[in-house]
């Protein structure tokens, strides 16, 4: 075939190709609506960063002036919101237990009298570790209320004898830490989540398109025909057939990127065209991944599920809720097998970090060796193509 | 009164035809390898899967540099300090932050920890001494684990200083240096705040509904490929009551899902030492009105599904949001109104809430009562409008076949006509 015929066949099996997506609604929800649902949820759910007005209880034995402008400068934290005063630590747990609070601030008796005396009275303060993220935001706020309560009643003793404030600081905390987050300094989790959540979400969704549009043929008895369409190529037919899809998943990656660092202004440090490229790569490495997956296992639902699994998977072991690093030696190697791993990976190095490109070529290199993969199980798919019998 | 409208004789058949699809759907889901994929494989591997991959809870020796520019035995003391801690390791002293910097890029290290040349000196003349934590944010647990430590250490160095600073003091300056507040912290119910002892609890919840809403979608799918008519329930003398149906598929989803809730909220736990302290009667009555909710949601759903496949295609993706919307990790307070709503119309977020107090935090029934009648109301809402799906489904199917037959009937009487009569 000469070039010109060849990409005459593969314009016919693309025709081919956008008939049966525009013939089923199916492919309209998951290329379409399920990306853009999941972009709308996450970024509405998070838009706020943080979330704000987390509730405690606090447990006030003590009852005095001092305790209540306590809990009022603990109610005016961003995070924190103080819905439940009681003096009884048994009620607090069971509020607790009935998931109406997150955390238990406990005032003990005769608080202000014993800390004007000197006698070091002991605040505690309790999270409750079944819901990290709020225990975690509640352990900050109540911590750094905690430590200003010693430093105000040390700068209200200090003055008093005639030290000066630099001096009684020296003394109370005589080492701070300075903590700067790079790249991130709100601590903003949709920031943190969604810049790896929706690409992940995108990779499962081209996963199953892929495998679903490739393994209906199988099912329906449509390959030859198709095969046919591509002048009896598979390389053809199967270039023909997924470029369509290659379009549109690239057009939703770019929207996604839009909604990120466009609509959301989300930190950006590399520009705008690394992480283009990387989406573009995560597009490409994903479909080869689909392609290889229906090739393993050419029926349709066995396909399918090694799609749905793996992709779901993948929401783990990329390693932006718990560190890849502290896994298991097998699951850490396992971990590159994602195409999401290596686009997290530039996402932390780039749109975070906005490292050098020499940190991070490797990871796109990664990406596009994905592209092999089709290669490695074209002849075990093309026989599936044409010889597989469906089994229903 | 004819025999088939006595009401002894109606409820009698009822129950047997109820058997007879209990054990037909029991055949069905045991000759369907891609439903029991869903209903055994999954359930089975996958909390076994995320046990593994969140086992080792929190992180450890987390890598950082260090840039000493202070130089002092104060500075070193803090450095080896922080090394000790579990949670972080430093890895390297390194002259400037250039250097520093670079072993982040080359991901040699996750953190840096600046050291002023003013530190010591501060400290000596009494002044607050600073020094500089840089996180890379590609990880909250590390962050974390930097941050936890170096404040750890710098209170004990703190401490240290302070009785070094004033061997002889008296103690009239006793009440400003030495600590006014102490204060402490506890961590309820997860008590190292681990990771898989949040997550993977949340995460069997989940598996639970969405292989029954796969497994059970996949199996309408299927029937609506080979039934005749297209159609959810076979022409078949059995499948005449819809209650019969309903009923029938549903035990046969329970008896299995009995094995599957064991496996998954008893055994995987034990298995990983995840929290457990909830009473196993608490969980088990927890528990059911949760099966029943996603049993009847799915049979719901699967009356809309047309191919065996399309389950997966449509369903597998809402796991993610179904786990954000359950207020397991991002708390429930700071859910949009419009997504609770939404959070509303699945078991699994009710399910998930109520399990992991129940299960992490101790509940009893009367705490999670909110979640209880959630579900209860989910089930009861959920099998009527299964039950509408099935009866439009047999009056479809009716229709189908007398439309058929008289169809059958015209066109013999047609033929006949046609022909010479003698």
């Amino acid at each position: 075939m000469t070039l010109k015929q060849r990409l005459h066949s593969i314009w016919n099996v693309a025709k081919r190709e956008i008939q049966r997506l525009t013939s089923k609604p199916i492919y309209f929800f998951c290329m379409l609506i399920a990306p853009a649902l999941c972009v709308l949820f996450f970024l509405s759910l998070m838009k706020d960063g943080l979330p704000t007005n987390l509730p405690i209880a606090v447990v006030d034995m003590d009852g005095s002036a001092t305790s209540r402008n306590l809990i009022r400068q603990l109610d005016a934290f961003e995070q924190t919101e103080v819905v439940y005063k009681t003096a009884s630590f048994d009620e607090a747990r069971r509020e607790m237990q009935k998931g109406n609070i997150y955390g238990i601030f406990y005032i003990p008796k005769d608080f202000a009298v014993e800390a004007t005396m000197g006698k070091q009275p002991r605040l505690s303060f309790y999270t409750n570790g079944t819901y990290l993220i709020a225990a975690s935001l509640l352990f900050r706020d109540m911590k750094t209320m905690s430590v200003l309560a010693g430093a105000s009643v040390g700068l209200q003793t200090g003055l008093a004898k005639g030290y000066t404030t630099d001096q009684i600081m020296g003394q109370l905390q005589p080492v701070v830490v300075d903590t700067h987050a790079i790249g991130n300094p709100w601590l903003n989790y949709s920031v943190y989540l969604n810049n790896t959540v929706i690409p992940g979400v995108l990779q499962l969704m081209i996963f199953l398109i892929t495998v679903f549009s490739i393994g209906t043929e199988i099912k329906y008895s449509t390959s030859r025909q198709w095969l046919q369409t591509g002048g009896n190529s598979f390389t053809i037919s199967l270039l023909g057939k997924l470029l369509p899809q290659t379009v549109i998943f690239m057009v939703v990656a770019m929207m996604c990127c839009a909604a990120l660092y466009g609509f959301n202004s989300f930190p950006l440090n590399s520009g705008w065209m690394p992480m283009v490229v990387a989406l573009l790569l995560l597009v490409l490495a994903s479909q080869a991944v689909g392609v290889f997956m229906i090739g393993v296992l050419p029926t349709l639902r066995l396909g399918l599920s090694f799609a749905s699994l793996f992709g779901m998977l993948a929401f783990s072991i990329v390693g932006f809720s718990f560190p890849v690093l502290g896994m298991d030696p097998t699951l850490q190697a396992l971990s590159t097998l994602f195409p999401l791993r290596h686009y997290f990976l530039i996402y932390v190095d780039q749109a975070l970090n906005g490292r050098d490109l020499f940190y991070t070529w490797t990871e796109y290199a990664w990406l596009a060796g994905f592209l092999i993969l089709p290669f490695l199980i074209g002849k075990h798919l093309k026989n599936a193509l044409l010889y597989f019998k469906y089994i229903p | 009164m004819k025999r088939e409208h006595r009401l002894r004789y109606i409820i009698k058949e009822g129950i047997q035809d109820t058997f007879f699809v209990w054990k037909d759907e029991l055949k069905n889901v045991f000759k369907d390898s891609g439903v029991m994929i869903f209903f055994f494989l999954v359930p089975l591997m996958y909390p076994l899967l995320y046990a593994f991959i969140y086992n080792n809870e929190v992180v450890h020796n987390a890598k950082m540099v260090v840039v000493d520019q202070s130089d002092s035995y104060l500075s070193r003391e803090y450095i080896r300090k922080v090394d000790a801690t579990v949670d972080v390791k430093v890895v390297a002293v390194c002259a400037d932050m250039e250097e520093a910097k670079k072993m982040m890029d080359e991901k040699k290290a996750y953190g840096i920890l600046y050291f002023p040349s003013e530190f010591s000196k501060d400290i000596h003349k009494g002044k607050q001494a600073t020094v500089s934590l840089y996180c890379d944010m590609s990880a909250l647990l590390f962050y974390k684990a930097f941050l936890l430590a170096t404040t750890e250490v710098s209170l004990e160095i703190g401490k240290e200083i302070r009785a070094q600073n004033n061997p002889s003091s008296t103690s009239e300056q006793e009440k400003i240096t030495v600590d006014p507040i102490p204060y402490e912290s506890v961590a309820l119910f997860n008590s190292q705040n681990g990771f898989a002892s949040f997550l993977v609890p949340a995460i069997l919840i989940l598996v639970i509904q969405q292989t029954l809403i796969l497994g059970i979608g996949m199996l309408g799918g299927t029937a609506r490929e080979k039934n005749r008519f297209h159609s959810l329930v076979p022409v078949s003398r059995h499948f005449n009551g819809t209650l019969r149906i309903v009923l029938g598929k549903s035990f046969s989803y329970i008896s299995l899902y009995v094995v599957v809730c064991i496996w998954a909220l008893a055994v995987v736990p034990k298995l990983f030492s995840l929290p457990q302290v909830g009473e196993p009667w608490t969980v088990m009555l927890f528990v059911l009105p949760y099966l029943f909710a996603c049993i009847f949601l799915s049979m719901t759903l699967s009356g809309f599904m047309t191919s065996r496949e399309s389950p997966m295609l449509v369903f597998v993706f809402t796991s993610v949001i179904l786990l954000f919307i359950s207020g397991v990790s991002w708390p429930k307070e700071a859910i949009p109104p419009f997504w609770k709503a939404v959070g509303y119309l699945f078991p699994s977020t009710p399910g998930i809430q109520g399990f992991i107090r129940i299960n992490t935090s101790g509940a009893t029934l009367s705490e999670v009562a909110h979640e209880y009648q959630t579900l209860w109301i989910q089930a009861g809402v959920y099998f009527i409008t299964a039950c509408i799906i099935y009866r439009y489904q047999i009056i479809r199917s009716r229709k189908l076949i007398i439309k058929q037959y008289l169809y059958l009937k015209a066109q013999r009487l047609l033929h006949k006509s046609g022909q010479p009569s003698i």
